[in-house]
């Protein structure tokens, strides 16, 4: 599977961001694994550790499996002002998690991230791809509520 | 084109091409920026922001180390605000530093210890925030202590543009970002070669080697073991300045009396298993030569090199001679010819070599190097091990009493000693390739093509009955990769290698600057030290391999000619394809002489 995702791209190493965001798109636990890197490191020709550097100093990628929603709570100052600390709280209460891990069930995992970008409607958290605005403590547990609802 | 720029530095004026920084510009004219990452031998990276200085026009300071001069440029080295500055830096990266100085095997070479002392900062000036993380010590060769890096990136940059080995990265980001394998895999589990250099560059104690100091002191303290030592060409010109001789003393007989006043049993020397080295391998390539062989003959001495070529070019393999390393070949006989002669049972020897080297605790642990019955070579200690050794047991060694070694395996040539230097094996052999062939020795035995610092050297030498034979040598392992990438062209375009013979050394330098040297050990240092291995050959009476008595009686006595069955069963030894992720042996590609 991850030797067709290369194959999609010239072998060069332009590509390597676009490659590994389709790698951890399409693993069902939203990572890149070891043997992933090893694989785009041969396709591409360039060292694994220099990868290694690229996946982790980026935010979106992770080389841990991850749960089936991945939430993140933006920390920046503006979120922080409108009260993020409690929203992270209610959080790992609500998920029985720490920032980084992964619920039992499979079904989530927090993340803090950046700026969002929508700071009119601080605290702002993603789940996946949505966007969740003008959090407070209820309405954080109802969407987690919903969510869980639906699997 | 550079042009040439006038820059004024603390009111000196001086003239400097424009292509060149200010701690460049400030080192030319005596001025000591005070620095922390930068060296001299490496690209800046610009990651400590200690050699910060004020530039006339600019509100805030600037690094020195990677900016470069202009026209008209004034620029302050030291005031009250940079002094500031420096001491903050200092006392940040110390609040999250594992300050065990005292037992830090990089004490009294630290840089960022001597740094702290002379700007004189409060090591308790801010709270240690300090989270502790075991140390890598996945590896046989190095350990990597993360608690004592101060994320300077001297070892990624070493590790990756000048070894091109690509072990190590840095990994995640902000206050996070350290130096890693990747997927935290550890030193043994990476592409890791073992050639140290990254312990060369480290400013503090965070790359060190494995220590087998403790095992080698209980051998010497054991009635019933019988511990010989063999110390390589590189360790009698790196010993001196340690005791307050100049940089480069050669000092073999100083090194021979401190190994018996230290205790151990028998001492010898690896440069007598070079010279034999050159009879294995010339009599090797003057076979390939004479049967018009297409493809090269590469030496083998350098496990970094080996491990290397194992790893990123294993399709040419069968061109690497198959004769073990000096060392190896001191260490099989050790526990064969030697026990023999003294009626002394193997099983009772413990074999020491004394390497400017990691990579060699690594070749000294491969399995495959166990002819004799048992491990061929028990334990390696690098210089600095042996110069703790020599301090701990409080040997006054600038006074020592010359000595000379213990007889049968360590009467050296010239050529054995060259060994230690880039181009060294190359000249050795030149020298008896010749004998072999025309059976006259070579009127001038000094071959300057292959000598000095350049990164790769070529030359052409005429022997009468062959012809011309086109010899290469390269140091460092990019510098490798740009002659090994050359032979895979011209087989592939050609069907035959650029060059007959080539010489390949890991670190750059050869052995003088091996991953094993004392700290500090730049490439001026090495130069030097390289200078001192050529003065002590002139001097020698015997400087041609094939005229070393010695090894002429252990041939008579022993093992009958070069490359007889005996030689190819004790003397040579066979490689293996490794994984370029983790450095695993995945199969074995050249087979062991039957």
């Amino acid at each position: 599977m991850i030797k067709e995702i290369c194959k999609k791209y010239a072998p060069h190493k332009d590509n390597l961001i676009q490659i590994l965001h389709e790698i951890q798109n399409a693993d069902p636990q939203h990572y890149i694994s070891n043997e992933a890197v090893d694989t785009v490191a041969e396709y591409l020709n360039i060292p694994a550790n220099h990868i290694y550097g690229v996946l982790t100093f980026y935010t979106m990628y992770s080389t841990k499996p991850r749960g089936k929603n991945i939430i993140r709570l933006c920390e920046s100052p503006p979120c922080y002002i409108k009260g993020s600390e409690n929203i992270l709280r209610k959080l790992k209460v609500l998920l029985g998690v720490n920032v980084g891990e992964t619920t039992k069930d499979g079904l989530f995992t927090l993340e803090l991230c950046a700026c969002l970008g929508v700071c009119g409607n601080a605290p702002v958290m993603m789940i996946n791809d949505d966007f969740y605005g003008d959090l407070t403590e209820e309405k954080v547990e109802e969407i987690i509520d919903k969510i869980r609802e639906m699997r | 084109m550079a042009k040439t720029v006038n820059v004024f530095i603390d009111g000196h004026h001086l003239e400097v091409p424009d292509t060149m920084t200010i701690i460049e510009a400030a080192d030319k004219i005596g001025i000591y920026i005070p620095r922390l990452c930068y060296h001299p031998d490496l690209p800046p990276t610009g990651n400590c922001g200690v050699c910060v200085v004020e530039i006339s026009g600019n509100p805030t300071p600037k690094r020195a180390c990677c900016t470069p001069v202009a026209e008209g440029m004034k620029i302050v080295t030291n005031s009250k605000k940079l002094r500031t500055y420096r001491k903050t830096v200092v006392e940040m990266i110390l609040s999250n530093h594992d300050v065990t100085c005292p037992t830090c095997s990089a004490n009294n070479k630290c840089e960022l210890q001597s740094l702290a002392n002379n700007l004189g900062v409060d090591p308790d000036a801010l709270p240690s925030i300090l989270v502790k993380k075991p140390a890598d010590d996945s590896s046989l060769s190095i350990v990597r202590d993360t608690n004592k890096c101060i994320s300077c990136g001297r070892c990624i940059t070493v590790c990756n543009e000048v070894q091109t080995v690509c072990a190590l990265t840095f990994a995640d980001r902000g206050i996070d970002t350290h130096v890693d394998t990747a997927f935290s895999n550890g030193m043994a589990n990476s592409p890791c070669v073992n050639c140290g250099q990254c312990t060369v560059y480290c400013p503090t104690g965070a790359l060190h080697e494995r220590s087998e100091l403790d095992a080698v002191w209980e051998a010497i303290f054991d009635p019933d073991k019988h511990v010989i030592v063999q110390e390589a060409p590189a360790i009698r010109v790196s010993l001196g300045e340690e005791f307050g001789m100049p940089l480069g003393s050669v000092t073999p007989k100083k090194m021979y009396a401190a190994l018996r006043k230290i205790g151990f049993d028998a001492v010898m020397d690896t440069n007598f298993t070079a010279d034999l080295t050159i009879l294995e391998e010339g009599t090797e390539c003057v076979t390939k030569l004479k049967a018009g062989e297409k493809r090269p003959l590469i030496t083998s001495c350098s496990p970094g090199w080996i491990k290397f070529m194992e790893t990123y070019y294993p399709d040419l393999a069968d061109c690497v001679s198959t004769a073990k390393s000096p060392m190896s070949m001191f260490g099989v006989l050790s526990k064969t010819y030697y026990a023999q002669e003294k009626g002394i049972d193997p099983a009772k020897i413990v074999s020491v070599a004394i390497m400017p080297c990691t990579a060699k605790k690594f070749e000294a642990r491969r399995p495959e190097l166990s002819d004799s019955g048992y491990q061929d070579t028990d334990y390696v200690l690098t210089t600095r091990e042996f110069i703790r050794m020599i301090k701990e047991t409080g040997i006054d060694f600038a006074n020592l009493q010359d000595e000379e070694p213990d007889a049968g395996m360590s009467f050296y040539t010239g050529a054995g000693t060259i060994f230690g230097a880039t181009g060294g094996v190359m000249e050795a052999a030149i020298r008896s390739a010749y004998y072999l062939v025309t059976n006259t020795d070579l009127e001038n035995v000094d071959i300057t093509a292959v000598r000095g610092l350049e990164g790769v050297k070529e030359a052409s030498v005429d022997i009468p009955g062959f012809g011309k034979v086109n010899v290469a040598v390269a140091h460092g392992l990019s510098n490798a990769r740009k002659v090994l990438d050359q032979v895979r062209e011209g087989l592939a375009t050609k069907g035959e290698s650029p060059w007959h013979f080539i010489e390949i050394m890991a670190c750059p330098g050869g052995c003088v600057g091996g991953g094993g040297q004392p700290y500090g050990n730049d490439i001026a240092s090495r130069a030097r030290r390289g200078l001192a291995l050529y003065e002590e050959d002139r001097n020698l009476p015997v400087r041609m391999s094939h005229h070393n008595p010695e090894v002429l009686k252990i041939y008579e006595k022993f093992l009958g000619e070069p490359n007889s069955k005996l030689a190819l069963k004790l003397l040579h030894t066979h490689y293996f394809k490794r994984s370029i992720f983790n450095g695993q042996i995945t199969e074995e590609i050249t087979h062991k002489h039957q």
